[in-house]
């Protein structure tokens, strides 16, 4: 081989030892043309792209231009970031409040009660605080609309005029369906149409009905009606599931009237005792001092026999109905006849013979007059069941040939709502006034949406002789018109309905109670104020004339005292209600009070009941679908096994499966109005027979905010005793913890590792009382709504990163009497006690999660508050693992401004929803901490305020929104360095001697303690012992 | 000094006026500082749109109008309602109606008695104010004449020096030249010769290690302390100055009509945002105003045409705090009594607005650290200012610092 020394050549030019070869030979890539290019080197375009690359990113840090664009004609009283308030009226069929809508720059962005109100005197609820995010619901319809499709106000109203004219001329039947009807004016505006079309009959119902009272008292007084009540009054209370102070007829009022008697202190050591019959456990019954569970079957015979106990009293006959071995029933007759006079007793029940036997109670106790004024009564529900039918079967039958449905969703909300959904097919004019597009919306022809409430104006006499008007806090969003308007202008008399109000009141009520002012002054100070009274008349003395007898031998024919199958108590839940407001996420997304579930619809079951049927509830909310049939209907519902449900009752709520709804509510539950039937001419919500349970293999998971059920005996969390216990010992119930040193032992607030801060100026505390508390959840709603709080959605709160700044804490009582059990000490009781307990950052003095950050990105300002900065805030979380009381929420996602929260959290994804935003608080983005602030734009807020009129902040100036929108007065907010303020005498706050300045005062209010307050993180938060009016050998 | 003369001459002036003016009104008009002070409130909040005491502006120049007016009485109804005083058919009304282009004059229906004699008061006694154009630039002379002094010397103390180091240089440099001669003079080793005569050349100054290092060593830190200045300056926009769709100059509004601020920024005193004026406070004035003094009839008539098509001006925002900020306008010029100029700069000179300040946290806290708190008169601080023992706070003292007073 190596004689045969051949050389190889890569080409001829190397066998040339060609010049320019030899000079490339070292190169690998001779030839490629691009690298010779000295403009377009590979290096060239890395370099350039590279630059581009820069340049850009440094482009991106030039601010983007941004508009300020003004008023082109200023209105006088709008200024741009100071916020404008308007006394109005929130009404919902019959629901009704008086509010005060804050508006900033045209948008209404928070509603509050409006104390003047002597009906819900400046109280709110969780469905009055959301509603003004309905407000910029985008299901709600943008114009009037013919069939499917959009039309303009004048063709739908020469449409609808011309077919009411042909129904008219050939003698049809017209009519309008309504739910109650709070408005005068609004009547007066329907007569105008009845006028014009006299073959029109109004026909009110309700979906949840209360025409058995009305009945009742039209059998017993001779006067259908339903009188006011008064809770305030009643030293016994007696409520057979009624559920009083969550949804049963007016519970904004009666929490109120109810909180009044339920706060005790050393002075006062009167309080009303509370007695509750029920199957489901509602919010009513968690507070009641004594509850006993019932069947519905078991509800007639009930009140039958409490009946007979206090007539056996009373001296009067009883009759022949009644029930044996009912726990606490004998105790409560005989404390209702010992107060009689300041006692109240009231059912739930929408059974006509039932409520006589009510009536009769109460009669006997001396009530009416006293605690039911039958002279002031309440037009909340006006609704007649046998009319509603009676309008469903003329339209089945062809007897109507056309329906206006003004605001309301029968299709929906009434148990024959599919009868109705089909029959109306045939009625050759359907008209909707609903602003959205709604089950019955869908089924009617024309759809002439109307305002929504903010939009309106209108008038209300939600009691006789109260009055209240509401008024636009917006121009319309959409091209919508006031129903009235619109049923007006149907009748051929087209009249702006805010000249058609204003006159009504010039001609109805301006002559009683002008009062010597000029019209216009009357209506400026009726406008301004949101309410009118006007004096009642005498006092009318009712005589009870009901036949007891005949009602209680019905009563003993239609109940049972030992029915074994399953029964279903439908109710109405807390915060969904009847399902009007069912696509608000506000409401879907704040947890019931009770089961603490949210964004779902579910079977309560007892945990008796679960066991039998092998339903199996875990710590995550995981359980399984259970089928329920009844009436021949069949409905397939998760369970949740609920403490305090009454044994073979299953409680299932109305207002959710709603189908033609918006995102947001989409897809949600079944819905439960068919199950509801009609017995003894009126709506029975209960179904006492024919109820089959069978559970399915089917799991199903509940998101719940909270899935432990007690407190583990854990007493530095709950102080609560008894009010014998209280009457002796002020302190009674409170824990006095000690820790150790190497000598003694002594407060944990006397030993402290750091010198603590100086609060000079302000020292703001809050004051909780747990006895007043009854954990509607009102706080909540207000808390998301003034302080941007994202909602998230059924999956994230399984995920358990729902953001609530503000909680409510439930607990069940345990059966286990074993401290050191922790296993028992788990399992709520059969019939539990329930405490709420609402949590909020505590603003600790001594903050464990301050010292934890390592960017100081929360800090303690001078004035007593645990600040939360979320520019500075890099996510590392220290701080919510360092906090005792859990309260801090992470930001997992950015909540605005991404598609996936776009059906939950539609109040920061949608142009439309971002108008409720309250513009002095951040929209929070992603890696970020936060907590409650005490509303800090508040306090900011009020000392500017303060020092622009050169003076020092007023007492009750300044409310946290929590404390504005709690009906019970639970909540006090104040300054504790203010020896004259309500949270300073109601604590008894006195300075430290040694160091005036410090926040460590005494507190001398006996029932006063802190959460945890062994850890010694000197919260800023006091709670007041839950006191119950028990005796103490049931403790 | 100054004052003194000006006192006098006010004196005597109102003195010969009291002697001439026996037979007019004026005697009714009271001299009083309080009332003058009282008017001059009044005036600059609502007459000085309009108005000038000797100049004539929208409405006539004001000096004298108690004499020219048929009476006082005739003045307070001219002022509260003057279109009635016209429409009554008054004579001397409808002259002046007619003098002043049939413009109507601004009803001010709430004002007393009192407030309008109390604006003839100012008005009197600003006209009876020596009539000298450098009062107003004495004025500004206190401010700046008594900085300028020191630095002419500052400037003469540095010139100073920088001769006394050349001389000292050349001194150096003549002894070296002395001291070489005299060693060459020596008989000196060759070593020792080498050392005297090293070659002493630029080339090995540059090479040596340490000059290396210097150069190396300060361009690191020019060049870090640049970027990470430039990194701090993102987002800031000092000294933006966007062309805004109308031709608004702030200097012929404020500055040579000395309109007041809150005239305009209607929110300053009361809110959050100060508010960019609406079209319709603009046509307060340009209802008769149609031509400017800059660029004439085109830029009022986009005021016009916004009003008249009901579309809004979208103009241009030049002070972007971030969103995670919050600032309020009252809080600063009405509780704290901060001039407008102190951070947005002297506005009254700008034809284009630009922003004045950087408008960052650091300058923010710079100024709540050096700022006293306005606390007179003010009941809000009486507890805080016991606490502080009555000795000025800044507002560093009381919280100024703390996050949640601007982030929340």
């Amino acid at each position: 081989m190596n004689d045969t020394k051949k050389t190889y050549w890569k080409g001829i030019q190397q066998l040339k030892n060609d010049p320019a070869f030899v000079k490339n030979a070292d190169k690998e890539f001779v030839d490629l043309g691009v690298e010779d290019d000295p403009r377009h080197s590979r290096r060239d375009f890395l370099k350039m792209m590279g630059f581009s690359v820069a340049a850009a990113s440094l482009a991106a840090c030039e601010a983007p231009v941004r508009k300020a664009i003004p008023y082109v004609n200023k209105p006088v009283d709008v200024d741009p970031s100071i916020p404008n308030y308007y006394a109005s009226t929130y009404v919902n069929g019959g629901d009704y409040c008086s509010i005060v809508v804050k508006t900033r720059e045209g948008r209404p962005i928070k509603i509050e009660g409006n104390s003047l109100s002597k009906v819900s005197m400046g109280g709110t609820s969780a469905q009055v605080e959301a509603s003004v995010l309905s407000l910029y619901d985008n299901y709600r319809l943008r114009g009037p609309k013919a069939g499917a499709d959009s039309a303009s106000w004048e063709d739908v109203d020469k449409a609808i005029t011309g077919k009411l004219g042909e129904i008219s001329a050939a003698g049809g039947q017209i009519r309008i369906v309504s739910n109650t009807i709070l408005s005068p004016s609004t009547k007066a505006a329907i007569g105008r149409f009845t006028a014009k079309y006299p073959t029109t009959v109004h026909v009110q119902y309700d979906p949840v009905s209360y025409t058995g009272i009305t009945k009742a008292n039209e059998a017993s007084f001779g006067k259908a009606m339903i009188p006011s009540y008064d809770f305030s009054k009643a030293r016994t209370i007696v409520s057979v599931g009624a559920d009083f102070l969550g949804t049963w007829l007016a519970p904004i009022e009666f929490t109120k009237q109810y909180s009044e008697n339920r706060k005790v202190s050393e002075k006062v050591t009167t309080m009303s005792r509370h007695y509750q019959f029920e199957s489901n456990l509602s919010l009513t019954g968690a507070n009641a001092d004594y509850r006993t569970m019932i069947r519905p079957s078991q509800q007639g015979l009930v009140v039958a026999q409490l009946y007979n106990i206090i007539a056996g009293k009373a001296g009067r006959a009883s009759v022949s109905a009644g029930i044996d071995k009912v726990a606490n029933l004998e105790k409560a007759a005989n404390e209702l006849w010992a107060s009689r006079g300041q006692a109240l007793v009231v059912c739930g029940s929408n059974d006509k013979d039932v409520q006589v036997l009510v009536n009769g109670i109460n009669d006997m106790l001396g009530s009416y007059g006293t605690t039911i004024h039958a002279n002031k009564t309440v037009n909340f529900r006006q609704g007649n069941d046998e009319a509603m039918a009676a309008l469903i079967a003329d339209v089945e039958a062809n007897k109507v040939a056309g329906v206006i449905f003004y605001n309301c969703n029968p299709v929906f909300d009434h148990p024959m709502g599919a009868k109705l959904e089909a029959a109306l097919k045939n009625v050759s004019l359907s008209v909707s006034t609903s602003s959205t597009e709604d089950e019955t919306a869908s089924a009617s022809g024309y759809k002439a949406p109307d305002h929504h409430y903010l939009e309106s104006w209108n008038d209300f006499e939600p009691k006789t002789n109260s009055f209240s008007l509401s008024q636009p806090a917006i121009t319309p969003i959409f091209k919508t018109r006031q129903a009235q308007e619109s049923l007006m202008t149907w009748a051929g008399e087209p009249t702006e309905y805010f000249a058609f109000l204003k006159e009504n009141w010039r001609n109805w009520y301006y002559g009683t109670a002008g009062g010597g002012l000029s019209f216009q002054s009357f209506w400026d100070k009726c406008l301004y104020d949101g309410v009118l009274d006007l004096s009642n008349g005498e006092a009318e003395t009712l005589t009870f004339s009901g036949d007891v007898d005949a009602a209680a031998s019905a009563i003993s024919t239609n109940y049972k005292s030992n029915n074994t199958g399953f029964e279903l108590a439908i109710y109405e839940s807390y915060a969904i209600g009847n399902g009007s407001q069912a696509n608000n996420p506000l409401l879907q997304e704040l947890p019931d009070p009770i089961t603490k579930a949210v964004w779902d619809h579910y079977a309560t079951i007892s945990q008796k009941d679960a066991a039998e049927l092998g339903v199996d509830n875990d710590a995550e909310g995981r359980t399984q679908y259970i089928n329920i049939t009844a009436g021949g209907k069949t409905i397939k519902v998760p369970a949740l096994v609920q403490p305090g449900q009454a044994p073979g009752t299953i409680g299932i709520a109305i207002g959710y499966g709603r189908t033609k709804v918006g995102v947001v509510a989409a897809n949600m539950g079944v819905n439960i109005y068919p199950l509801v039937t009609m017995v003894n001419g009126s709506l029975n919500f209960n179904v006492t027979s024919g109820v089959t349970v069978a559970k399915t293999d089917e799991a199903y998971q509940i998101a719940q905010t909270q899935i432990h059920q007690t407190y583990m005996g854990r007493s530095s969390v709950i102080q609560e005793s008894v009010l014998s216990e209280f009457k002796k010992d002020p302190h009674a119930g409170r824990e006095f913890p000690k820790i150790t040193k190497w000598d003694e032992k002594v407060d944990p607030g006397t030993v402290s590792l750091w010198k603590g801060h100086d609060y000079l100026d302000h020292h703001w505390g809050m004051a909780i009382d747990l006895n007043s508390c009854t954990g509607c959840g009102a706080c909540i709603v207000a808390c998301n709504v003034e302080n941007n709080v994202a909602l998230v959605g059924k999956q994230e709160v399984i995920n358990r990163r729902e953001m609530h700044w503000l909680r409510i804490d439930r607990y069940y009582s345990s059966d286990a009497t074993d401290i050191s059990n922790y296993e028992q000490l788990e399992h709520a009781a059969e019939n539990p006690e329930v405490v709420f307990q609402p949590m909020l950052c505590q603003h600790c003095n001594n903050a464990p999660c301050e010292t934890v950050c390592p960017v100081a990105a929360t800090t303690h300002s001078t004035e007593g508050l645990n600040q939360m900065t979320y520019n500075r805030c890099i996510g590392t979380r220290y701080c919510a693992n360092n906090c005792p009381y859990k309260v801090r929420r992470f930001n997992w996602f950015k909540y605005h401004d991404n598609q996936q929260f776009y059906q939950a959290n539609p109040a920061m994804n949608t142009d439309l929803g971002r108008m409720v935003l309250n513009p002095d608080v951040t929209v929070r983005s992603r890696g970020v901490m936060e907590k409650c602030s005490f509303c800090v734009q508040r306090i900011q807020a009020g000392k500017l305020n303060a020092k622009r009129e050169k003076r020092t902040v007023k007492d009750g100036e300044i409310v946290t929104a929590c404390q504005a929108s709690c009906t019970s007065g639970a909540i006090l907010f104040g300054d504790l360095n203010d020896e004259n303020s309500q949270i300073s005498k109601l604590l008894q706050v006195k300075r430290n001697e040694k160091r005036p300045n410090s926040p460590d005062k005494q507190i001398g209010n006996p029932r006063a303690y802190r959460v945890l307050e062994d850890i010694g993180v000197k919260p800023n938060i006091y709670y007041l012992t839950k006191i119950k009016n028990k005796d103490l050998t049931n403790a | 000094m100054t004052h003194q003369i000006s006192g006098l001459l006010k004196n005597l002036a109102s003195a010969l006026l009291i002697v001439l003016s026996f037979t007019s009104f004026a005697q009714e008009i009271s001299s009083d500082p309080a009332v003058v002070a009282d008017g001059a409130a009044l005036f600059d909040a609502n007459c000085k749109a309009c108005h000038r005491v000797k100049q004539k502006l929208i409405g006539p120049a004001l000096a004298g109008v108690y004499d020219r007016a048929p009476s006082l009485d005739w003045i307070k109804n001219f002022v509260r309602n003057s279109s009635k005083v016209i429409a009554s058919g008054d004579e001397y009304a409808n002259k002046i109606y007619e003098e002043n282009g049939k413009t109507l004059m601004t009803a001010f229906t709430s004002f007393s008695d009192d407030q309008i004699m109390s604006i003839m008061a100012y008005v009197k006694a600003e006209a009876e104010k020596p009539d000298e154009a450098p009062a107003a630039t004495a004025g500004g002379g206190d401010g700046a004449g008594q900085p300028s002094l020191p630095t002419t010397y500052l400037n003469a103390i540095l010139i100073g020096m920088v001769i006394i180091l050349v001389l000292l240089l050349v001194i150096l440099g003549l002894i070296i030249n002395a001291l070489k001669r005299y060693l060459d003079q020596k008989d000196l080793s060759e070593e020792d010769r080498e050392v005297v005569h090293s070659p002493f050349t630029l080339g090995t100054v540059m090479r040596s290690p340490g000059f290396v290092f210097v150069v190396v060593f300060i361009v690191a830190c020019v060049s870090f302390k640049t970027i990470i200045d430039g990194l701090y300056s993102i987002g800031v926009q000092q000294g933006y100055q966007p062309k805004q769709p109308i031709a608004f100059s702030h200097k012929v509004h404020a500055g040579q009509y000395e309109i007041e601020c809150k005239y305009c920024h209607t929110g300053a005193m009361k809110g959050r945002s100060a508010n960019i004026p609406s079209p319709n406070i603009c046509m307060n004035c340009h209802t008769q105003i149609r031509k400017g003094t800059i660029t004439g009839e085109s830029e009022i008539a986009k005021i016009v045409a916004a009003v008249e098509n009901n579309r809004p001006i979208e103009w241009v925002r030049i002070h972007n705090l971030p969103d995670l900020a919050y600032f309020n306008h009252s809080q600063h010029v009405n509780v704290g009594g901060i001039e407008c100029q102190t951070c947005h700069g002297p506005i009254q000179e700008m034809d284009v607005v630009k922003q004045y300040s950087l408008l960052t946290m650091g300058w923010c806290i710079d100024c709540h650290r050096k700022t006293d708190v306005n606390t007179k008169g003010n009941a809000y601080y009486d507890n805080l200012l016991e606490l502080h023992n009555n000795k000025a706070m800044k507002v560093e003292d009381i919280g100024g610092l703390e996050c949640a007073k601007c982030h929340y």
